[in-house]
């Protein structure tokens, strides 16, 4: 894998962050507010199956680590394929975090109802204690995802925004957790967040010069 | 075969329940040999061959053999039963069975006298069941119930819904039905009965046995160790206001409680 990457950022990335300079970032918070419109849509109108509170829950959730996941693709994009979409990562975080809003109210709302049974559901089940806990942490994220905030904040931000890294796998482990029997998907989730994580850690030797390609 | 001669009383409590539609019942199914998903089995399960279609019965019984499926219901009165099925993962759905007793069953094989528990099993047909190449349980799926359970009235073998044919996704041809116990005891394509002495293999408590016991009576007071049994959700009754309190036996007390009264439902759940 090493040999092909200095091709890279001549071939591939050039060509693909030309394009991509022209592509502003607002039209993804438009776009991302289609799918859940489109669900909520379809559950309204009994086109969700047969169970369809689980059904947006489910796809809510899904979409929120589908999201998270590519909001964590962008540094190591940027660093070993030389492709920049640093732009759009606020727009992918802020999608997270409305997306997982959306799983959890679809979960309070429709699903358990129960007010009583919320909170003991949150001390109790693992699976929900550590979800809402990967949720507790995206909201300091959520609010300082503005310019004015990094402006503020300086340093900090960019220490208090690697809590990412901790949402991505509590959310991952939020599924591992709550599935029945061995299942493979959620491991292939938190795989993929794992994966992603290791190729934050420090560059050595010759891979170092790529960063400055 | 499901319609057969509909005969006898409706024979449920509790009284008064509205049957989920045939649509509900059979696209929302737990049948992990077809697929995790619930709408896998719908999917998937048509490969299974149902007919011809046989069931060993060994272990501790009269008449020990391979039975065909004709000879099983011959004689038998299919009646219908409408039940509640409430699963362990807290959702809950009703359903017009039709199917005979399993005490007809047990009695026409003849149960001696040191029989104490019946185990049941499920096809495994890696060819025509997509699921079991991942090892999501050790297959084939096992059950079993203690003898008494086995030959409670409400106790039922079903071959149909709806007055039709078990469709394969609800476990064709001949399937276990037993209402005051989470649906995964209800096993389903069964091919093999066993009536022994020593309590059954059972699938989900080998999986995982904190979570999953061999009684698995649907029981509001004693939680799952991942979500609460205390209320259910009504599959079919929509977006809004779809949970409702989870009955102790899940309604059948009545019928099912005294089986009980020696035994510390905490312990043995």
């Amino acid at each position: 894998m090493a040999l092909s990457l200095p091709l890279l950022p001549g071939v591939v990335a050039d060509p693909v962050n030309r394009t991509l300079r022209k592509v502003p970032a607002w039209p993804l918070y438009i776009l991302g507010a289609v799918p859940p419109v489109i669900l909520f849509w379809a559950g309204v109108t009994g086109r969700l199956g047969v169970d369809p509170v689980k059904d947006m829950e489910h796809q809510m959730g899904e979409w929120g680590l589908w999201l998270l996941i590519a909001g964590l693709c962008v540094t190591p994009l940027r660093r070993y394929a030389g492709i920049s979409l640093l732009k759009y990562r606020r727009a992918l975080g802020l999608l997270a975090f409305f997306y997982i809003l959306g799983h959890l109210l679809i979960w309070l709302v429709l699903d358990v109802q129960i007010l009583s049974q919320i909170w003991a559901d949150i001390v109790k089940r693992p699976y929900i204690t550590v979800g809402m806990g990967a949720f507790v942490l995206m909201i300091p994220l959520a609010v300082t995802s503005n310019n004015r905030s990094i402006r503020r904040l300086g340093k900090t931000w960019r220490q208090l925004h690697k809590l990412v890294y901790a949402t991505a796998l509590l959310g991952s482990l939020h599924f591992i957790l709550l599935v029945k029997g061995f299942q493979i998907e959620p491991y292939i989730y938190m795989g993929a967040i794992l994966a992603l994580l290791a190729l934050r850690l420090p560059l050595t030797g010759k891979r170092r010069s790529l960063r400055t390609a | 075969l499901g319609i057969g001669s509909i005969a006898g009383p409706a024979f449920a409590a509790p009284t008064g329940l509205t049957p989920n539609t045939l649509e509900e019942i059979t696209n929302y199914n737990n049948y992990y040999e077809f697929g995790t998903g619930k709408e896998d089995p719908a999917e998937n399960a048509h490969s299974l061959v149902t007919s011809p279609w046989s069931v060993e019965i060994n272990g501790l019984v009269d008449r020990p053999g391979t039975y065909a499926l004709e000879d099983i219901l011959k004689g038998k009165d299919i009646e219908e039963r409408i039940y509640r099925l409430r699963c362990v993962e807290a959702w809950s759905m009703v359903i017009p069975w039709n199917g005979f007793q399993l005490s007809a069953l047990l009695d026409q094989v003849g149960v001696q006298s040191g029989a104490k528990y019946v185990a049941f099993e499920t096809a495994f047909r890696p060819d025509e069941m997509v699921g079991v190449s991942r090892p999501v349980l050790d297959w084939p799926y096992r059950e079993g119930l203690r003898l008494d359970e086995a030959m409670n009235p409400l106790t039922l073998m079903a071959t149909g819904l709806y007055g039709k044919d078990l469709p394969a996704q609800n476990g064709a041809p001949l399937r276990l039905v037993v209402p005051w116990k989470y649906g995964f005891k209800s096993i389903k394509s069964i091919v093999r009965i066993t009536l022994q002495e020593d309590q059954p293999f059972t699938s989900w408590k080998d999986a995982n046995h904190r979570e999953y016991g061999f009684y698995s009576n649907v029981n509001p007071t004693v939680d799952h160790p991942r979500w609460s049994q205390a209320t259910e959700r009504v599959i079919g009754a929509g977006l809004f206001g779809s949970r409702r309190e989870t009955d102790m036996f899940n309604g059948y007390g009545d019928e099912v409680a005294s089986m009980y009264s020696d035994l510390d439902l905490q312990k043995n759940y």
